[in-house]
């Protein structure tokens, strides 16, 4: 069944079988595969993508539900070649090593930093605490969020 | 797992959505949010040939306040709850057992309807409604009906709600300024499904003595369910060390706990009473 939404600022408009997740579509009709499909159920957190600003996990959706949303992946968080400060901050805090989840990170982490970038530390654990990384022990990814906070008040009124 | 073919509805009012419903000999489902419905069907739990998505629905997101108490639309979200800030006041109890659900990103799409149509025996809305005797509005192809909660959960993922029914809102009673709650659970990992919680609330009359003590706890056994002779404890004493010890040891007796992977019956039993007993030090701090 036909579906439009807009990813990443840009119209699409896919074909879809009703029971495609919107992390399948994304990944294999638009061909944005930095959204990375971890557990299918939910637990993991690797396809987490902003929908109308809120993250949400991208298995757990139907691509049908996105009709009219506004759909934001890691890609759309990019700054072209430049990383962006919360993508510095992950490198300078070494938040990422296989770099799987990572994506789910970025995007959870900026969709906080967007709406409360005076979180605390405890906050950040809390809200990163739907996103599961199998190599860092997280310490250095709580590091990083916090660390990357600077950023996102100068650009929030 | 990827998810076996189905059809899909976007209907605009309730009334074509419960046709929808009724159309497929009881093999379709109504999607919300889909945090619970799409993972059962992930799994091959669930599997409606039928998907009728609610989300141009009118009307079912709001969250009413008023004298008569608090009415959730069957859309409202945790976040929509997380983000209320009359229901501190309100429904203290609902915020306290709310912040306990799922993770960040499950809670921007996860409804309060959808999770009461689940009915996950640890699942912290059901046993909300059960604590504070809840009804719920569902509305079907015979008209509209009102459901007690303790008659709404007959089993874990079973409820009495008809395949061509739709929740449209969850009514919590009023609740009394003065009323003193607590709501406590235990996972492993924040966000998991409990091993056992509880969510309780009592008054106190001008003795200083609890009354009309409503004891809630989930995770422990088929569904939710109010324990009455912890309730009984608690009615008519001051709610104080030995009371609370009482009322811990009475839960513990009263529930019948199932074993699984994630814990053994006598683990959970005594978690009961050690959750009991840290909603009431909450309360009554």
């Amino acid at each position: 069944m036909p579906v439009k939404f807009e990813v990443n600022g840009k119209p699409v408009s896919v074909d879809v079988e009703p029971r495609l997740t919107l992390a399948d579509c994304l990944r294999h009709h638009l061909r944005l595969t930095g959204t990375h499909v971890g557990c299918e159920h939910g637990v993991c957190g690797a396809c987490t993508v902003l929908v109308d600003g809120d993250a949400v996990r991208s298995c757990l959706m139907l691509a049908v539900q996105a009709e009219g949303a506004k759909v934001v992946t890691v890609e759309g968080l990019s700054n072209d070649d430049d990383l962006t400060p919360l993508q510095k901050s992950f490198r300078k805090h070494h938040a990422l090593q296989c770099g799987f989840c990572t994506p789910g990170f970025i995007t959870t982490a900026h969709a906080l930093l967007t709406e409360e970038p005076d979180c605390d530390a405890d906050r950040v654990r809390e809200v990163l605490s739907g996103n599961i990384c199998r190599c860092t022990g997280y310490i250095a990814i709580v590091e990083a969020v916090l660390d990357a906070r600077s950023a996102y008040k100068k650009t929030t009124p | 797992m990827k998810m076996p073919p189905f059809e899909y509805a976007c209907p605009t009012s309730l009334s074509e959505a419960v046709k929808l419903l009724a159309s497929h000999d009881g093999e379709a489902k109504a999607l919300a949010g889909g945090q619970s419905l799409l993972p059962m069907m992930a799994f091959r739990v669930a599997q409606p040939t039928l998907l009728v998505d609610l989300r141009k629905l009118s009307g079912l997101g709001e969250i009413k306040i008023s004298a008569d108490g608090v009415r959730l639309g069957a859309l409202v979200r945790w976040r929509d709850i997380e983000d209320d800030d009359r229901l501190d006041a309100a429904h203290p109890l609902l915020k306290a057992a709310i912040a306990h659900v799922a993770h960040y990103q499950i809670r921007n799409r996860g409804t309060v309807g959808g999770s009461i149509a689940h009915a996950d025996p640890a699942a912290e809305m059901p046993g909300i409604a059960v604590a504070c005797d809840a009804e719920i509005a569902v509305m079907g192809k015979a008209g509209a009906r009102i459901i007690k909660a303790a008659d709404f959960f007959l089993g874990a993922l079973t409820t009495a709600l008809q395949p061509d029914e739709i929740i449209t809102e969850v009514r919590l009673p009023a609740w009394p300024a003065s009323r003193r709650s607590g709501f406590q659970e235990f996972a492993r990992r924040r966000g998991d499904f409990a091993m056992a919680g509880a969510a309780l609330f009592y008054d106190l009359d001008k003795s200083g003595k609890a009354s009309n003590a409503h004891v809630g706890v989930i995770g422990v056994g088929d569904r939710p369910r109010r324990l009455k002779p912890v309730e009984a404890v608690l009615n008519g004493s001051a709610i104080d060390e030995a009371t609370i010890a009482k009322a811990a040891a009475a839960a513990s007796a009263a529930v019948e706990p199932q074993e699984d992977i994630h814990a053994s019956a006598a683990y959970r039993r005594s978690l009961t009473g050690t959750m009991v007993e840290r909603a009431l030090k909450s309360a009554a701090g």
